[in-house]
C-alpha cells in the first residue's frame, strides 16, 4: 500500500520536504507529551483513595520555554511554507499556454495550437505549464496530486497557475471543490510525455484552427473590429501589443492588461475605461462562453508577440505568434 | 485505585427536594426556567441530533466501503454528507457542551441561583430545537445537497434542493447561540459569589467565558450570510453570482469569518472541560491557571483573524495568504501552553484513571495530534495540496470527535453524578472510553493519509487504489458507533438502577461539589462565600474526603 504520492513535478519534492520537517516536529512532540502523560500517570498513580497531591510551584520560566520554543518552531515553518509557496505561484515567462474551461461535470482543455480534449491533458515533461482556467458555472478545482498542484476555477474570473512536470506517467486529475451531483466523477488523466513522445502527439490527431485564429474568428463574429481596429481614430483603443503592457485608465491609474483585464473589459466594459475613450462598449456578459473568452484571449494575446520567444515556445505553437487580422 | 463514594442509605436522602423532583410533569419541564433543568433540555436535544448526524455518517462510511457509488445515488451521497455536517455542526457541536455542560455548571461554579436571564435562557433553548427541527423538515423532504459550507454561486443558482429552509433553521439556531453567550457573560460578570474574583474563577467558566465572546461577535456574521444566499435564491440579487455582477469568493470571506471562530466555540468549551478533569484527578491545583485561562482568551481572539487560511487556493492575494498564515499558526502557540499545562499538572499528582480521566488523557493525546496537523495546513505550500483532501477531514475530526466529543463526554461521565444523582457504571464506561478511542484512531488516522496521497473529499466514488485505507476507516467507524452507544445506554440506565452518588464523589474541589447531588433547585441553601484560590486540593479536598 502506498503512503506518499508519486513526485511528478517540480513543486513535489519542495512540498514533501516540508511535510517530511512537519511529520517530524509531529511526531517528536505527540511522543513527548504521550510519553509524559503515560509516565506521570503510572508514577504519579493515586495510590490510597484518600491521598492528595501536594502543590508543585509554578515555574514562570518554564512557562515562558514551552511558549517561545513553539513560537519559534512555528516561525520556521511559516516561512518555510511561504517559500514553497511563492514558487508556486510565480508562472515564468516561457511556459507554455494551456486553457482550461471546467463545467459539470467535465474538464474542457484548449491547446494553443488547436488540440482539444476532454478530461485529459497531454503536457511534455520539463516544460512550464501555464493553466489559464474558467469556469461555466460553479466553482471547480484543478487537482493533480502527483504534481502537489490545486488551484480552484472560479466563475467569473480567470485563474491562472502553474506546474512543469518532471516525470513521464499518467497522472489522476480531479476536481477538488465540491460541484454538485456528480462532482466524483469530474475526473480525468493528465500525461505528463517526453519531449519527443509530446510532439508527436502533437503531430497526429486532428488540430483544427489554431487557438488564436479561432480567437479571431469570434472578433469578428461579435464586430469586435468595428471599433477596435488597427488605424488610429478608431472608436476603440487598437488591441495591438497590447497585452502585458500598462493601460492608462481614466482617473489616471493604470493597470497591465493582462487576462483579467481583458476578461473584466469584455465583459463589464464600464469597470476600468481606457483613458481617452467613452463609454461606449456594450457588455458581453452572457454572451460569450468561457471557452470563447479564452479563444479571445489567445487571440488578442497574439497580437502581442513576445520579444524573444524561446525556442521551444515557438516549437509548440508555431501558427499563434503570428498576428492574425481580422 | 479509588471507587467513586457513595452515600450513606438512607430514607432521609431519598426524599431530599432537587430540581429533578420538586415538580413534576410535561409542563414544568417545558416551561423551566431554572438552568439545571434547561440543561437537561439541551441534553435531549443534542443528543437527538447527534443521533441523525450520527446514521448520515454511518452511511456516508458505508457507501465509501467499495470504490464504486453502489449504495447510493451520487444526489444520495451529497445529500448525506450534508446533512451530516449540518446535523453535527449547527446542532450537537456549537449548541453541545454550552448548552447542556455551560448552562447547568456556569450558575453553579461561580454560586449564583440561575444565569442572569433564566427566561433568555428558556428561549435559546426553544430557537435552538425550532431551528434544529426546521433544518430536520428540509431532510425529511428531501435534504440539501450543498455540503455544511453552502459554497456559492452552487448554493445560490445551481443546487436544486432545500437551501433556504435549512438556511433558516440555522439562522433560527444562531439566535439561541447568540442568547447563550450573552447569557454567560452577563451571569458570570455580574453574578459571581462573594469572593469568588476573576483569578478565583474556574476554568470551565473562563473557558465559556471566551466561547461567549465569539458566540456574540461572529454568530450575526453567519446569519447575515445565510440571509444573503436566501436573498441571492429567492430574488436573484446578484451578490454572489459572477453572471450578475457578484462574487463567489465574497460568501467565503463572511463564511468562514464566522465558521473558522465557530470551531473555537466547539472546542473551547472542550479544553474548558479537560482543565476541570486533569485537576481534579490528579488531585492537585492546576499548573499554570493564569496561563490556561487567558489561552482561552487568546484563541478567542485570535479566531477571528485566521478565516483565510480555507482560501488559500480561491485565488485571494499571495499577501492576503501570507498574512493569514502566520496568524494561523499563532493560534498553535495558546493550544500548546495548554497542553503543556496540563501535562504539568499530572506532575507529582495523584493520579487516578477513572472513566472522565480516561476521556481527559484521551483527549490530550487526540488534540495535540489534531492540533500539530493542523501546522501542516497552515503552511501555505502543503495547504495547496491537502486542502479540499481527506487530510483537511481527518485534522478536523481529530479537533472536533477527538477533542469536542471526548471533552463533551469526558465531562459528561464527570458531572453526571451531580446531574443525575446517580452513579454510571464504573466498568462499562471505562469499556465505552477505551472503544470509542480506538475506534476513532482507527477511523480517522487513514485519512491523513488518503489526503496526502490526494483522495479529495466529498467524492461517491473514488480510485481503487484508496480502498485499503477507506475500508480501515470504515471498521473504524463501525467501532466508533458501538463506543457511542454503551454511553447512551448505561447513562439511561443508571438513571433508574445507578447507585446514589454522594455531594462530592470524585473529592473535587468547586462549588458545584459543595451543594446536594442533584442540587436543589436554588442551588444552594445559603450563598457561598468563596476565600481562597481555586483547585486548592491541599486543604479543601481534604476536608471534603473527611
Amino acid at each position: 500500500m502506498e503512503i506518499f504520492p508519486q513526485q511528478a513535478s517540480t513543486f513535489a519534492p519542495h512540498v514533501d520536504a516540508l511535510y517530511g520537517f512537519l511529520i517530524a516536529v509531529t511526531a517528536f512532540f505527540s511522543l513527548l507529551i504521550g510519553t509524559l502523560v503515560v509516565v506521570f500517570a503510572i508514577r504519579y498513580r493515586r495510590r490510597s483513595p484518600d491521598e492528595v497531591a501536594k502543590d508543585v510551584h509554578e515555574s514562570a520560566v518554564l512557562e515562558v520555554v514551552w511558549t517561545v520554543i513553539p513560537l519559534g518552531l512555528v516561525l520556521v515553518m511559516f516561512f518555510w511554507g511561504a517559500s514553497v509557496y511563492f514558487r508556486i505561484t510565480r508562472p515564468p515567462a516561457d511556459a507554455l499556454d494551456v486553457y482550461v474551461t471546467g463545467k459539470q461535470w467535465m474538464w474542457k482543455i484548449q491547446h494553443t495550437d488547436g488540440h482539444r480534449e476532454m478530461n485529459e491533458l497531454h503536457v511534455p515533461v520539463g516544460r512550464p505549464v501555464r493553466l489559464t482556467m474558467a469556469s461555466e458555472d460553479v466553482i471547480h478545482s484543478f487537482f493533480v496530486p502527483a504534481f502537489r498542484f490545486k488551484r480552484d476555477v472560479v466563475p467569473g474570473r480567470f485563474s491562472i497557475a502553474w506546474f512543469e512536470a518532471t516525470l513521464p506517467g499518467k497522472y489522476h486529475l480531479f476536481c477538488a471543490e465540491y460541484c454538485g451531483t456528480r462532482h466524483s466523477g469530474m475526473i480525468g488523466w493528465v500525461y505528463a510525455m517526453k519531449p519527443s513522445d509530446y510532439q508527436a502527439w502533437l503531430a497526429g490527431g486532428v488540430a483544427g484552427e489554431t487557438l488564436a485564429a479561432a480567437g479571431a474568428k469570434r472578433f469578428q463574429e461579435h464586430a469586435c473590429n468595428t471599433c477596435h481596429a488597427e488605424q488610429a481614430g478608431a472608436r476603440g483603443p487598437s488591441l495591438n501589443g497590447l497585452f502585458g503592457k500598462q493601460v492608462r485608465l481614466q482617473g489616471g491609474q493604470t493597470i497591465v492588461a493582462d487576462e483579467g483585464y481583458i476578461r473584466e473589459s469584455i465583459v463589464n466594459p464600464q469597470a476600468k475605461l481606457v483613458e481617452g475613450y467613452p463609454p461606449i462598449m456594450p457588455t458581453f456578459q452572457g454572451l460569450i462562453s468561457e471557452e470563447g473568452l479564452l479563444q479571445l484571449i489567445a487571440y488578442i494575446k497574439s497580437l502581442s508577440p513576445p520579444a524573444a520567444p524561446g525556442a521551444a515556445a515557438a516549437a509548440a505553437a508555431p501558427a499563434e505568434r503570428k498576428p492574425v487580422k481580422p | 485505585m479509588s471507587t467513586p463514594a457513595v452515600s450513606p442509605p438512607g430514607a432521609a436522602r431519598a426524599h431530599r427536594v432537587n430540581y429533578l423532583n420538586e415538580r413534576y410533569g410535561v409542563a414544568s419541564w417545558l416551561l423551566t426556567v431554572d438552568h439545571k433543568r434547561i440543561a437537561i433540555l439541551y441534553l435531549i436535544g443534542v443528543t437527538f441530533f447527534f443521533a441523525i448526524g450520527g446514521i448520515y455518517a454511518s452511511l456516508i462510511r458505508l457507501e465509501l466501503l467499495t470504490p464504486a457509488g453502489d449504495v447510493f445515488q451520487s444526489e444520495t451521497y451529497n445529500k448525506l454528507f450534508t446533512g451530516h455536517g449540518v446535523m453535527m455542526i449547527f446542532f450537537f457541536m456549537i449548541p453541545g457542551i454550552p448548552g447542556v455542560l455551560g448552562n447547568f455548571l456556569v450558575p453553579l461554579m461561580i454560586g449564583a441561583k440561575d444565569v442572569a436571564f433564566p427566561r433568555l435562557n428558556l428561549l435559546s433553548w426553544y430557537l435552538f430545537a425550532i431551528g434544529g427541527l426546521t433544518a430536520l423538515w428540509a431532510v425529511v423532504h428531501g435534504g440539501v445537497d450543498t455540503g455544511w459550507t453552502f459554497y456559492t454561486p452552487y448554493s445560490t443558482v445551481y443546487s436544486n434542493s432545500w437551501v433556504v429552509v435549512t438556511a433558516v433553521g440555522i439562522f433560527i439556531a444562531g439566535f439561541s447561540s447568540i442568547l447563550t453567550g450573552l447569557n454567560f457573560l452577563v451571569t458570570i460578570h455580574t453574578m459571581r459569589a462573594p469572593g469568588m474574583s476573576w483569578m478565583r474563577m474556574p476554568l470551565f467558566c473562563w473557558g465559556m467565558y471566551a466561547t461567549a465572546i465569539i458566540q456574540i461577535l461572529g454568530t450575526p456574521v453567519i446569519a447575515i450570510t445565510l440571509l444573503l444566499v436566501a436573498a441571492e435564491r429567492l430574488f436573484h440579487l446578484g451578490i454572489f453570482d459572477p453572471a450578475q455582477g457578484g462574487d463567489p469568493v465574497l460568501f467565503q470571506h463572511l463564511f468562514w469569518f464566522y465558521s473558522h471562530p465557530a470551531v473555537y466555540i466547539m472546542v473551547l468549551p472542550a479544553l474548558a472541560v479537560i482543565s476541570e478533569l486533569v485537576t481534579a484527578f490528579a488531585r492537585k491545583p492546576i499548573y499554570g491557571y493564569k496561563f490556561i485561562a487567558g489561552s482561552s482568551v487568546a484563541i478567542a481572539v485570535l479566531s477571528f483573524l485566521v478565516w483565510g487560511h480555507h482560501m488559500f487556493v480561491s485565488g485571494q492575494s499571495v499577501y492576503a495568504g501570507l498574512v493569514f498564515s502566520v496568524l494561523s499558526f499563532m493560534v498553535a502557540i495558546p493550544s500548546a501552553i495548554k497542553v503543556f499545562n496540563w501535562t504539568a499538572t499530572l506532575y507529582k499528582g495523584s493520579v487516578s484513571y477513572q472513566t472522565p480521566m480516561l476521556y481527559a488523557l484521551g483527549f490530550i493525546g487526540l488534540f495535540t495530534l489534531g492540533g500539530l496537523t493542523g501546522l501542516f495546513l497552515a503552511a501555505i505550500g502543503i495547504d495547496v495540496h491537502v486542502t479540499d483532501t481527506y487530510f483537511v477531514v481527518a485534522h478536523f475530526h481529530y479537533i472536533m470527535v477527538g477533542g469536542t466529543i471526548m471533552g463533551y463526554l469526558g465531562g459528561l461521565h464527570y458531572w453526571w453524578p451531580k446531574i443525575s444523582g446517580k452513579l454510571y457504571p464504573e466498568y462499562w464506561s471505562r469499556v465505552s472510553a477505551w472503544v470509542i478511542f480506538l475506534g476513532f484512531n482507527l477511523t480517522f488516522f487513514p485519512q491523513f493519509i488518503l489526503g496526502y496521497l490526494g483522495m479529495p473529499r466529498r467524492y461517491h466514488a473514488y480510485p481503487e487504489e484508496f480502498q485499503v485505507l477507506n475500508v480501515f476507516s470504515t471498521a473504524g467507524a463501525s467501532i466508533l458507533g458501538v463506543g457511542y452507544l454503551i454511553p447512551l445506554v448505561y447513562f439511561f440506565w443508571s438513571m433508574r438502577y445507578g447507585k446514589d452518588a454522594a455531594d462530592n464523589p470524585w473529592g473535587a474541589t468547586g462549588l458545584e461539589w459543595q451543594t446536594a447531588s442533584p442540587p436543589p433547585t436554588e442551588n444552594f441553601a445559603e450563598t457561598p462565600v468563596v476565600t481562597g484560590k481555586p483547585y486548592d486540593y491541599a486543604t479543601v479536598a481534604e476536608a471534603a474526603l473527611g
